[in-house]
C-alpha cells in the first residue's frame, strides 16, 4: 500500500508513505518513557481500585480491601479534632460564665472559639468586631437592648429575638402612624423631643411640645422618663446618641420609626450550636468592649 | 516565506467551499473579542462589585454564562467549524458535502443560536447547568444545527479522494459525535408548559446527585472533546503545515487518540470529590483522570516534536510561536488537571480560584493560542493574500497576550492556594482561623492582577482583529521582515 515511503533526513525516521495536503507522517516508534509512564499510571489505578471502593457490581460496589468510606473518615477526623479540644471544652461546659472569665486559660480558649464562630455566623449582621449596622445592634458599645451582662448576653444568643422559639425575647413597639394616631406636626414635635434627649435638637419650642406628646402616649413606660431605655423589654435608649436606625436625617428616621416601627429579629442559636459554643460566644461578645 | 506555501498546490483542481470558512473566521474573531471583553468585565466585577452598576442584566450571575458561552461555543465553536471544514476538504481533496447551502445554514443557525442564547441569559433564562445554560428550545435548535454539521463533515469525509483519513479528522469527528451525545444526554428536560408553566422554562429529568453526575459527565467532556479533541485536530493540521515538517509519529497519534477517547469520558466525577457522589464513583473519576495524563501528553509530544528540524522558525515566524506555545500550555494544563483530580490535592484546590486558573491556562494558553495560530494561517489563505498585513503585529499580540496569561494564571494559583489554605487553617487551640469573608478580602489584590491580565489578553485580540481587517483589505505594512531578504529569496 504505502509506496511513497521516504526517509526524513532530520530525524532519520521513515514516513508512512501517505500524504494529505502536503502533510506527511513519520513512523517514529512510541517514546519509551511515554509508554512506561502510561503503563505505570494504569498499574497504579488497578492497585488503587483494589484497595479503595471502586467498581460497581451487581449488588453494590467493590468496597476495597479495608472498607474505607469517606463519611466514616469525616466522622473520625471530627472526633479527633474534638478530642484535641476536649480538656477545655469539658471545663467550659461545667464552668459558670464568671468562672470562665476569671481563668486566663479558659478565657483565652473561649475567646478563640467565640471569635471563630462569631466571624462566620454573627458578623454578617453585627459586623466584624461587633460594630453593628443599620438595624443591627452594635455589640462593642456599652448600650444594650436586652442587657450586657454575661448571662444576659448568653440568654439573647440562646433564644434570640422575636422568633418562633417560645423563649425568645418578645416586645412590640406600637405604630403611631395612620388613623387617629399622631399627625405629622405631632410626629415632628415628638421627634424633636427625642433628639433633645441627646442634646441634638435644633428647635427647643418644638421639643417642649414634643415632651407632652412623649408623656401622653406613654413612651416613657418602655423608653424611660429620661429616654434611658429598658433592657427588660428591649426598649432602646433614646438619650445615648447611638441610634439603632441611624440615618443622615436622624429626625426622619425617628419619625419613620414612630409611625411604622421596624423591629429586628435574631435567630435562636441554641437551635444550631451546643451550650458550650454559646458560652464561648457570650464570653467573646462580652469582651468586645461593652460587657457589663 | 511562510505565506506563499500555504495555498494548496495548483495541480489540485478540487473546488473548495472557502466562502463559508471565511464567515466562520470572521465570526470567530468577532466573538473572541466579545467573549474576552465579557470575561474581563466580570473579572473587574469580582474585584470591585460596584461595577455591577445595580443593573440586573449585567450582574455577574448573568454575564458569566455570556462569557463562557461566548468564548467556548461562539469563539471556540466558530474556530472549530472554520478549521474542521477547511481541513476536511483539503486533507480529503473533496469539496464540502452539501456545498454552500448547507455550509451557510450551519453558519447562520449556529451563530443565531449563540445570539439567542446570550440574550436569554441576560434576560434571566437559564437551566442553571454550567456550560449548558440554554433552555430546552435553544437546545433543540442547537441539536438541529449540530446534526447538519455532522452530516456535512461525514459527507465530505465520505467523498474524499485520499485513501486514508488524516488524523486531524479523527479528532474532529470524535468531537462532533461526542458533543452530540453529551448535549442530548445532559439536556434531557421537561418543558414546564406541559403543566401550565412558562413556555421557555424546563426542568431536568435527573435529580440530586444523578443530576450533578450527569452535569459533570457533560461538563468535563465538553472540555475533553470540544476544547481538547477538537483543538488537537487543529494542532494536527496547522502545526505540520506551518512548520513544513512531517508529523512526528503516526503510531503515537493512533495510540494517544484511542487512549484519550476511551479514558476521557470517565473523568467527570473528579469534579464531585468529597460530595454526595458515592466513593466508588469518585475513585473511578480520579484514577481515570490520572491515566489520562500520558494520552493527553501524546498530543503535546506530537505537536512539539513535529517542530524538530524547524525550531528556528520560532524566531522568524510569530504564528508558529502561537502554535508551539499553545502546545506547551496544553502540556502544562494536562499535567495540572490529573494532579488536581487526586483527592488529596483536590481537597485543597476544589472550590478555590486554583480551578479558575487551571481552566484559563487551558482556555487562554491552549485553546485561544492554537486558535490564533490557525486564524493567522487561514486569513491570508482564504482571502488569497500574499501575506498578513503585519507579522510584527502578530508578535505584539503574542507577547501582550502571553504576559496577560501569565498574570492571570499566577495570580489565580496564589489566590487559590491561599484561599484553600486559609479555609483549612486551624489556630493552636483547634479553631478555624479565618472566616470566609477574610479569605475573600485576602483575594482582592489577586483579583485586580487577574483582571489586569485580562485587559492585556483583550488588547491582543484587538490587535489581531485590526491585522485581519487590514489583511483582508489587501494592505501590507511597511515593516522589517523577520527573515533576511537573501534567505527568503534562497528559499524561493
Amino acid at each position: 500500500m504505502a509506496t511513497n515511503v521516504e526517509k526524513d533526513t532530520v530525524s532519520g525516521q521513515y514516513t508512512t508513505g501517505h500524504e494529505w495536503d502536503g502533510i506527511k507522517e513519520l513512523n517514529t516508534p512510541l517514546p519509551k518513557w511515554w509508554v512506561w509512564v502510561f503503563l505505570s499510571t494504569i498499574v497504579w489505578a488497578i492497585g488503587y481500585w483494589i484497595v479503595y471502593p471502586s467498581w460497581p457490581t451487581m449488588h453494590g460496589y467493590w468496597a476495597g480491601t479495608f472498607g474505607w468510606h469517606a463519611r466514616s473518615q469525616l466522622v473520625q477526623d471530627l472526633e479527633k479534632a474534638n478530642a484535641a479540644k476536649q480538656v477545655y471544652l469539658s471545663k467550659i461546659k461545667n464552668a459558670s460564665l464568671e468562672d470562665i472569665v476569671k481563668d486566663p486559660d479558659l478565657l483565652n480558649f473561649a475567646l478563640a472559639g467565640g471569635a471563630s464562630v462569631f466571624k462566620d455566623t454573627c458578623a454578617a449582621c453585627h459586623g466584624v468586631g461587633g460594630v453593628g449596622g443599620y438595624g443591627f445592634p452594635a455589640l462593642a458599645s456599652d448600650h444594650w437592648l436586652w442587657g450586657g451582662t454575661l448571662d444576659e448576653i448568653k440568654t439573647t444568643i440562646t433564644y434570640g429575638v422575636r422568633n418562633a422559639n417560645p423563649n425568645s425575647h418578645q416586645s412590640v413597639m406600637p405604630a403611631f402612624g395612620g388613623g387617629d394616631a399622631l399627625n405629622d406636626a405631632q410626629l415632628s414635635d415628638l421627634a424633636e423631643y427625642v433628639l433633645s434627649l441627646s442634646h441634638s435638637s435644633q428647635d427647643a419650642a418644638a421639643a417642649t411640645r414634643g415632651k407632652a406628646i412623649f408623656t401622653n402616649n406613654n413612651c416613657y413606660a418602655c423608653h424611660g422618663a429620661a429616654g434611658e431605655g429598658n433592657t427588660a423589654v428591649g426598649a432602646p435608649a433614646l438619650a445615648s446618641g447611638l441610634w439603632l436606625y441611624k440615618g443622615k436625617d436622624q429626625k426622619a428616621e425617628i419619625i419613620s420609626q414612630v409611625k411604622h416601627p421596624k423591629m429586628g429579629a435574631m435567630p435562636a442559636w441554641s437551635e444550631r450550636f451546643n451550650d458550650t459554643t454559646i458560652k464561648e460566644l457570650a464570653v467573646y461578645v462580652h469582651s468586645l468592649g461593652g460587657g457589663k | 516565506m511562510t505565506q506563499a506555501t500555504t495555498a494548496h498546490s495548483a495541480k489540485d483542481a478540487t473546488p473548495y467551499f472557502d466562502n463559508v470558512i471565511q464567515k466562520f473566521v470572521l465570526a470567530a474573531t468577532f466573538w473572541g473579542v466579545v467573549g474576552f471583553l465579557a470575561g474581563d468585565f466580570i473579572a473587574w466585577q469580582l474585584a470591585f462589585p460596584v461595577v455591577n452598576l445595580n443593573l440586573e442584566w449585567i450582574q455577574f450571575g448573568r454575564l458569566r454564562p455570556v462569557h463562557t458561552s461566548a468564548v467556548i461555543f461562539a469563539f471556540g465553536g466558530n474556530v472549530l467549524l472554520a478549521t474542521s471544514l477547511f481541513v476536511v476538504q483539503r486533507t480529503g481533496r473533496a469539496s464540502l458535502w452539501g456545498g454552500a447551502v448547507l455550509g451557510n445554514f450551519i453558519f447562520w443557525s449556529y451563530n443565531l443560536f449563540i445570539v439567542a442564547a446570550a440574550l436569554s441569559y441576560v434576560l434571566g433564562m437559564s437551566q442553571g447547568k454550567e456550560y449548558a445554560e440554554p433552555e430546552w428550545w435553544l437546545d433543540l435548535w442547537l441539536t438541529v444545527t449540530w446534526v447538519a454539521y455532522l452530516v456535512a463533515f461525514v459527507g465530505t469525509l465520505y467523498k474524499r479522494k485520499e485513501p486514508h483519513i488524516y488524523v486531524a479528522n479523527w479528532f474532529f469527528l470524535a468531537m462532533i459525535i461526542t458533543i452530540a451525545m453529551l448535549h442530548l444526554g445532559n439536556n434531557l428536560a421537561v418543558p414546564t408548559i406541559i403543566f401550565g408553566g412558562p413556555w421557555w422554562k424546563s426542568y431536568q429529568i435527573y435529580a440530586g446527585v444523578q443530576d450533578a453526575m450527569t452535569q459533570w459527565w457533560y461538563g468535563h467532556n465538553a472540555v475533553g472533546f470540544f476544547l481538547t479533541a477538537g483543538f488537537l485536530g487543529i494542532m494536527y493540521y496547522f502545526v505540520p503545515k506551518r512548520a513544513e515538517r512531517p508529523v512526528y509519529s503516526y503510531r503515537l497519534s493512533i495510540v494517544h487518540f484511542w487512549a484519550l477517547i476511551f479514558l476521557y469520558i470517565w473523568a467527570g466525577p473528579h469534579h464531585l470529590h468529597y460530595t454526595a457522589l458515592p466513593d466508588w464513583t469518585q475513585t473511578l473519576g480520579m484514577t481515570f483522570s490520572v491515566m489520562l495524563w500520558m494520552p493527553s501528553w501524546g498530543g503535546m509530544i506530537n505537536g512539539l516534536m513535529t517542530l524538530s528540524g524547524a525550531w528556528e522558525k520560532l524566531r522568524t515566524d510569530p504564528v508558529i510561536r502561537f502554535l508551539v506555545t499553545s502546545v506547551a500550555f496544553y502540556g502544562m494544563s494536562t499535567f495540572e488537571g490529573p494532579m488536581m483530580s487526586i483527592k488529596a490535592v483536590n481537597s485543597l484546590s476544589h472550590y478555590t480560584d486554583w480551578g479558575i486558573g487551571h481552566v484559563h491556562s487551558g482556555a487562554l494558553g491552549w485553546v485561544a493560542f492554537v486558535s490564533f495560530g490557525a486564524l493567522y494561517y487561514l486569513v491570508p489563505v482564504l482571502w488569497k493574500r500574499k501575506s498578513l498585513y503585519s507579522m510584527r503585529l502578530v508578535s505584539y499580540h503574542f507577547w501582550i497576550a502571553t504576559i496577560g496569561i501569565v498574570l492571570y494564571i499566577t495570580s489565580m494559583w496564589i489566590s487559590g492556594i491561599m484561599q484553600g489554605l486559609m479555609w483549612r487553617a486551624y489556630d493552636n487551640l483547634g479553631f478555624l482561623q479565618y472566616s470566609f469573608v477574610e479569605t475573600v478580602a485576602a483575594m482582592h489584590p489577586y483579583y485586580i492582577i487577574r483582571a489586569t491580565g485580562g485587559v492585556l489578553f483583550v488588547a491582543g485580540s484587538l490587535i489581531m482583529a485590526y491585522n485581519f481587517i487590514r489583511t483582508i483589505k489587501g494592505d501590507v505594512r511597511d515593516e522589517l521582515p523577520y527573515e533576511a531578504p537573501a534567505a527568503a529569496t534562497a528559499r524561493g
